[in-house]
């Protein structure tokens, strides 16, 4: 057994389709494919299959430069938003409607609904980068959109709910910690339990404290970030000129995350009780302590993703299960995204990039709007299929460690 | 935990094996060491936990307890005697036809787990088993009853066993964790599901295009009614399929060469290929039947009462996720699930629609089940706590039982 996602069957032909170059070259060849769509021979009048076409080829792109090929897949990212944007041209003509739904703003949606991916994400890669799994990424999720609502609105100010969801999924956390590495329990289990008693804890405490009405208004929310400069532009203006703090918050965590894991001394600890904690353990790493302080940071960082969501995203409103699986989606772009925090966030921006197309096109198409909200899972699927590409999780994922 | 082979290499990336024993080896380790303790333990660790946090919040556990006790109808049992249009009557209906959907939905998460699996994709398969029966029940009207309610039934078993054979497949084939696949599996599903009964989705109704909710299946192939009313959710004799799928559970697995074959995979697939077993086809029939019980009981929640399903009422549904708490609390066993999901049932319907009183609100216990559930999985999955409990009380005992008799 190599690993505890993935436990591949050595063959030639699949090696041969696991190895990344083959989707770059698929995705430049999709790229292409998407713009050709909308011209003269198959003409589709509808752009939405130029725009799922081209984002498969998008996402094979970070696929494949996540997995080493860098240069071969930033190309095939490059050629399937191109063949986005000239499928959107060539269809342009015809159909007023695609104003309304792709323009500058739809940038800035993509990055607000990406946002929540992105903590989730890379809390998901610190956890199983030490080497637990963390299937209740949903559930640590939903206990910072719920406690960072109420933070805010009894402590009077966004801050305290930032404080106050953040502690809230980390103690969560904690108590997954303890299961998962004291106690050794199975953490796919364990994960489930998360997710269960988050719904719980959340659901109980909205009804017990609010009475089950909303939120009263006036919750201090997460504020924006007005650049003076950009704001007044053109086509930067709507797209980034007013984005809410945390979303450059997100930006700033991917690249932190990327220096703390792969530069710094404390994050080649982590990767070592990933990778082999018999290993580290015999050098003096103390295996525990990292795996604690990992899934504990994960809890952090996966409860920030849900305060965003409700006292940013959401306008400091909250409803039960508000979460709806995006703790799932962003397992999923970390995953994509091959464990590395900017292959998760290429992933994460571009299944954000898909709930906006599909919040938009409800109007027009509901079969359209849901083609898009399922792209992610569906894209998941293949991929951890292992028909094309390769994961690669830490060596020692979801093996509960026990010291001699 | 065995020593390091010192003639290894010392930085071999494969850790021992005795590190990692699947999820089949730990259940079945626990299954050994445990008994029942651990799942009763269990159950009465969460609800005294549920009670501190009912407590704390200020309502009474007790009376709540007792209420949600009476809401589930379990009451029923101090008096026999009274009519069935008696409230304590129609709530224990209305319990065991919970019962009867998450019976289904923990085999299938059982029988997976006895073949080294965990599937987390019970809700998906659930729901692909309640679009086929609405499905086939609505636009294959004129049938009769009987031939009709077979072809829902298969056809939905079929489907729910197709969907998790994607997983199955994907995992002899490629080794893709079960896991997410089965995540990605229950999303698709359910997204499936939205475009199916929404807005001039396939499944849509025909006759107000404005609501996003499906038609309503032919009443050839609705299931008869044995305790109740059809109009008002009596329960369904599928309720009999459920306690029937049980017992073919319970032989299959230990009465059969497939079973055998599955649980040999299950304990030790290196083991079972030595002797001969195909692990690829077990993993994928293994996942298939798990998939054909929770297909089933999305057939028989259509067929059985609800009839119909609207496009909110899918994100709605968890019944096939509590088919995890329900197997593990069950231990993976026949009777276990049976016992396991009377206990989840009640809890299901007693906290929410059954529950009248003014200790506690519905909203409140409906999500108080939930954190039970959370804290029953939780501590089921590491009975190592609960064990180590019970065996220092018992040590304790021995010990002063010891001083005692030297005294």
């Amino acid at each position: 057994m190599s690993s505890v996602w993935t436990d591949r069957l050595d063959n030639p032909v699949s090696a041969k389709l696991r190895d990344p170059a083959s989707t770059g070259y698929a995705g430049l060849l999709l790229g292409a494919f998407a713009a050709f769509l909308a011209i003269p021979p198959i003409e589709a009048r509808s752009i939405v299959w130029s725009i799922l076409v081209g984002l498969v080829a998008a996402m094979m792109g970070i696929w494949t430069a996540s997995r080493g090929r860098v240069r071969l897949g930033i190309g095939a990212v490059v050629a399937g938003l191109a063949g986005v944007g000239l499928g959107i041209l060539a269809t342009r003509s015809g159909t007023t409607n695609l104003e309304s739904v792709f323009n500058s703003s739809l940038i800035a949606q993509m990055f607000a609904f990406s946002t929540p991916l992105v903590f989730g994400a890379i809390a998901g890669m610190f956890s199983e980068r030490s080497g637990v799994i963390n299937i209740g990424l949903e559930g640590m999720m939903l206990m910072g959109a719920f406690w960072g609502v109420y933070g805010a609105d009894v402590g009077g100010s966004w801050v305290v709910g930032l404080v106050v969801g953040a502690a809230a999924g980390g103690l969560l956390a904690l108590v997954y910690a303890y299961f998962a590495i004291h106690l050794r329990a199975n953490q796919i289990v364990g994960g489930t339990a998360v997710n269960f008693l988050a719904l719980g804890i959340t659901g109980y405490f909205f009804f017990q404290l609010y009475h089950g009405n909303y939120i009263p208004n006036g919750v201090s929310t997460i504020p924006n970030v007005k650049l003076p400069l950009i704001s007044g532009m053109q086509f930067l203006g709507p797209a980034i000129g007013d984005l809410s703090l945390m979303i450059w918050a997100g930006f700033a965590l991917v690249i932190v995350s990327y220096v703390v894991v792969f530069k710094t001394p404390i994050g080649l600890r982590i990767r070592a009780c990933g990778e082999h904690p018999r290993a580290a353990d015999t050098v003096g790493i103390n295996v525990y302590a990292i795996r604690y302080g990992a899934v504990a940071l994960s809890g952090i960082l996966a409860a920030l993703g849900g305060v965003y969501l409700s006292d940013g995203f959401g306008g400091g409103a909250f409803t039960e299960n508000m979460t709806e699986g995006r703790g799932f989606i962003a397992l999923a772009a970390m995953i994509f995204g091959n464990w590395r925090p900017f292959g998760a966030f290429g992933a994460a921006l571009l299944f954000g990039l898909s709930s906006a197309i599909a919040l938009r096109l409800q109007v027009y198409s509901s079969s359209a709007s849901t083609l898009f909200n399922v792209l992610p899972y569906v894209l998941t699927l293949v991929a951890v299929g292992g028909v094309i590409g390769r994961t690669v999780p830490p060596a020692a994922d979801g093996r509960p460690y026990s010291k001699q | 935990m065995t020593g390091v082979d010192p003639t290894g290499p010392p930085l071999d990336p494969e850790p021992p094996p005795s590190e990692t024993p699947s999820v089949a080896a730990s259940i079945a380790l626990k299954q050994r060491a445990g008994g029942l303790t651990v799942p009763v333990l269990t159950a009465l660790i969460a609800f005294l936990i549920g009670g501190f946090v009912v407590l704390a919040t200020g309502h009474n556990p007790l009376l709540a307890y007792r209420d949600i006790f009476n809401g589930a109808g379990l009451n029923w049992v101090f008096h026999p005697t009274t009519n069935l249009v008696n409230t304590a009557s129609y709530n224990l209906s209305q319990t065991l036809l919970q019962t009867t959907t998450l019976i289904l939905c923990g085999l299938a998460v059982a029988f997976a787990f006895r073949c080294g699996m965990f599937n987390i994709g019970g809700q998906g398969q659930y729901l692909i088993g309640l679009y086929v029966a609405n499905w086939i029940g609505f636009d294959f009207a004129g049938m009769s009853p009987l031939p009709h309610i077979l072809l829902a039934v298969g056809c939905a078993t079929l489907a729910g066993a197709a969907w998790a054979g994607i997983a199955g497949v994907m995992k002899a084939t490629v080794g893709a964790h079960e896991v997410i696949s089965t995540i990605m599996l229950n999303w698709i599903a359910i997204w499936v599901g939205e475009w199916l009964f929404g807005d001039g989705g396939p499944l849509q109704n025909s006759a107000n295009k404005e609501v996003p909710i499906s038609n309503d299946i032919a009443s050839s192939a609705r299931l008869p009614v044995f305790w109740g009313q059809k109009e008002l959710q009596g329960l369904h004799i599928g309720f009999f399929v459920a306690l029937a799928a049980l017992v073919v559970f319970s032989l299959v697995l230990n009465r059969t060469t497939l079973g055998y074959e599955v649980r040999a995979v299950g304990f030790n697939p290196e083991a079972a290929a030595y002797g001969g077993i195909s692990v690829r086809k077990n993993l994928i029939r293994a996942m298939a039947i798990s998939g054909a019980f929770a297909g089933l009981a999305g057939a028989l929640d259509m067929l059985g009462y609800l009839y119909h399903f609207g496009q909110t009422d899918i994100p709605a549904s968890s019944v096939g996720f509590l088919g995890i708490a329900v197997a593990l609390l069950g231990r993976n066993t026949a009777v276990g699930v049976g016992l396991a999901s009377l206990l989840f049932g009640a809890l299901l319907f007693g906290t929410t629609h059954g529950l009248s009183s003014n200790v506690i609100q519905p909203e409140l216990a409906g999500n108080l089940t939930y954190m039970i559930e959370g804290l029953v999985v939780l501590f089921v999955g590491a009975d190592v706590l609960i064990l180590s409990v019970w065996n220092a009380r018992k040590k304790l005992r021995r010990s002063a039982g010891a001083a005692e008799a030297s005294a």
